[in-house]
């Protein structure tokens, strides 16, 4: 091609929207982070490195160790999210593996109503809740009446009968509820790849369901379960909208609703600041491994 | 008892035995069957009754109440379109997803070509920072954006234009990844073709390229109305008053202070707006890409949406 150029100059405008508001935007918390407050408390960047004060990074490592103040909601959101993660899983598995393999003629419809929650407004899913885990709605009367509440509470997992009163068990459920669509969709797109002959092969060979699936179909649908497991998780590290709308307790509190309080509330956004870039550190990880298995499809589709 | 009745009975135990086959292709899978149609209701029941309640004749949002639409307009204080300020969140919303559409769509559209074709030094890159904001956590975005705003770029500040930029900043990595897979279904030879005969690099963009890309045009300019109206982080952190609330920061904020069925009224439009845009997205996309092969549109909108939540 003997305009390779132009190319560059298709994706420039794009390019530089994302460096100004996505590529600066994250330097600009890094700035405020490695800054200092005027009198006001109101922020001041340190734009350039060597100015940098370490002071509040230091005080928000220390604050997310053990014996630090944050550490309790460290541990709590790490439970949460392993919680709500592994129950995503254990839903979204059968079905999307039904969705995917045995779905014949029902699957148009199936797909259809698996993704109608995606394009639901998530805070209108939560207000849903709130409607229903009231103390006289009908989640709370349904949820008495089959005696769960008193269940849960015998072993310790629910304190009283009230659902939106402050109980880690709700908030849990409700980030289940709210992410399970977006574990749903790559097992679905992992599952739907693996060739039905291989299955067959397996069976043909003497291998029993069981032993086929956990063989078989469980180690080919790895890739898409990892994907699923990162992609829910993401979102739930920075979450603290669900938290404030079904629970509103500090005792429930997650890592989110302290950056938000830091950031939102009070006068030490530097200290919130320093907490982001902490919380995208840890996710860094996570973000690029999903990326690299995004890229990888694309890739298998252009080949 | 006779040894055939014994028989019988086992061979009836055999066929009435539940298989719970994950690997047999050929059976049933009454387990999966019954498990997926209860995840369906438990995911779509509980906003079918919050949808309900909005047209209670009564106050509560909890316990039905008769039929009427006086939460909608019916009440002349504390209907959706009584009320200014669930009107203005409405207003609002519908606004800044109008915006967002429109910027960034061909923002987005020029910025997959780009990425497709552009193999220099420096792609990389370029090609993480156009994906990175989907699996960004919205928090750290919004976080990110918050201090950009009210510190180097406070001469543009909080309000509607930096709740703009914010959409258009999270919903261009969603049209890059609808048009490059739209790229990659169309190929390269078409293109070659109309060089090949001449046509300059322009005009195999504009009459070539373009109208091939159509349907992911328009996929792209509803899904981006659909992630604007239903985002709430980024309109919360980049909101400065009153007058740029959105509809989900308005339910967030009377979610749990007393709300009337009003507030379900409201979640319900904005239900219904991106509902109709999203079956205007797939009439389009039907129509634009008939005769084609390939998995059917409703899998190919589907699989857009695989972004963080929101």
């Amino acid at each position: 091609m003997t305009n390779r150029r132009i190319w560059g100059f298709f994706a420039a405008p794009g390019m530089g929207w994302l460096l100004v508001f996505f590529v600066v935007a994250f330097y600009a918390v890094v700035s405020v982070g490695f800054g200092n407050v005027n009198t006001l408390y109101q922020p001041i960047p340190y734009w350039n490195p060597l100015d940098w004060n370490f002071g509040y990074m230091i005080e928000a490592i220390q604050s997310v160790l053990p014996g630090g103040q944050t550490w309790p909601v460290v541990v709590r959101t790490a439970i949460y999210i392993g919680a709500a993660i592994t129950l995503s899983l254990l839903i979204g598995y059968p079905v999307a593996y039904y969705a995917s393999r045995h779905a014949g003629r029902w699957r148009g419809l199936v797909v259809v109503l698996l993704i109608l929650p995606f394009w639901i407004s998530y805070i209108m899913r939560m207000y849903a809740w709130t409607n229903l885990l009231a103390p006289d709605g009908y989640g709370s009367k349904l949820l008495s009446a089959l005696s769960i509440d008193s269940l849960l509470s015998s072993v310790g997992l629910l304190d009283g009968t009230d659902w939106l009163g402050g109980q880690g068990i709700t908030v849990i459920l409700a980030l289940v509820y709210g992410y399970v669509p977006f574990m749903i969709l790559p097992l679905f797109a992992s599952l739907d790849r693996i060739d039905q002959r291989v299955i067959e092969a397996a069976r043909d060979l003497g291998a029993p369901p069981e032993s086929a699936f956990r063989r078989v179909i469980l180690p080919l649908s790895k890739p898409g379960i990892l994907a699923g497991l990162v992609l829910v998780a993401l979102p739930m590290a920075g979450d603290y909208y669900t938290q404030t709308l079904m629970s509103a307790s500090p005792a429930t509190s997650m890592i989110g609703n302290t950056i938000n309080d830091y950031i939102q509330g009070g006068p030490e956004k530097p200290l919130g600041a320093a907490m982001t870039m902490l919380l995208s550190a840890v996710l860094l990880m996570f973000m690029l491994y999903y990326l690299r298995t995004l890229r990888r499809e694309q890739g298998e589709v252009a080949a | 008892m006779s040894t055939a009745s014994v028989e019988k009975a086992a061979e009836l135990r055999q066929s009435k035995r539940p298989r719970f086959s994950l690997g047999n292709p050929w059976s049933k899978p009454r387990f999966l069957v019954g498990f997926t149609w209860i995840y369906v209701l438990w995911s779509l029941l509980p906003v079918l009754l919050a949808i309900r309640f909005a047209f209670n004749e009564g106050r509560s949002r909890t316990a039905l109440q008769g039929w009427s639409t006086k939460w909608f307009f019916g009440d002349s204080n504390f209907s959706v379109f009584g009320d200014p300020t669930l009107q203005d969140a409405l207003t609002h919303s519908l606004v800044l997803a109008g915006i967002a559409m429109l910027i960034a769509t061909p923002l987005g559209i020029m910025l997959a070509i780009g990425l497709q074709r552009w193999r220099g030094r420096g792609s990389g890159p370029a090609n993480v920072v156009a994906l990175l904001p989907l699996v960004t956590p919205e928090l750290v975005f919004a976080v990110g954006l918050f201090l950009l705003f009210t510190t180097v770029l406070a001469s543009i500040g909080l309000g509607t234009t930096a709740q703009a930029i914010g959409h258009v900043t999270f919903s261009m990595s969603f049209v890059v990844v609808i048009v490059r897979g739209r790229l990659v279904t169309i190929g390269p030879d078409v293109e070659e073709a109309a060089a090949d005969l001449g046509a300059p690099p322009l005009a195999v963009i504009w009459r070539v390229l373009l109208p091939l890309l159509a349907p992911a045009i328009a996929a792209s300019l509803l899904i981006v109305f659909a992630l604007s109206i239903d985002d709430f982080v980024v309109s919360q952190y980049l909101a400065s008053g009153s007058d740029t609330t959105t509809v989900p920061m308005r339910i967030y904020a009377q979610a749990r202070a007393a709300p009337t069925p009003a507030l379900n009224a409201l979640a319900t439009l904005m239900l219904a707006f991106t509902l109709i845009a999203l079956g205007l997205a797939y009439v389009v996309f039907r129509f634009l890409s008939r005769g084609e092969k390939g998995g059917s549109a409703i899998e190919q909108i589907a699989s857009i949406d695989s972004g963080g939540g929101r």
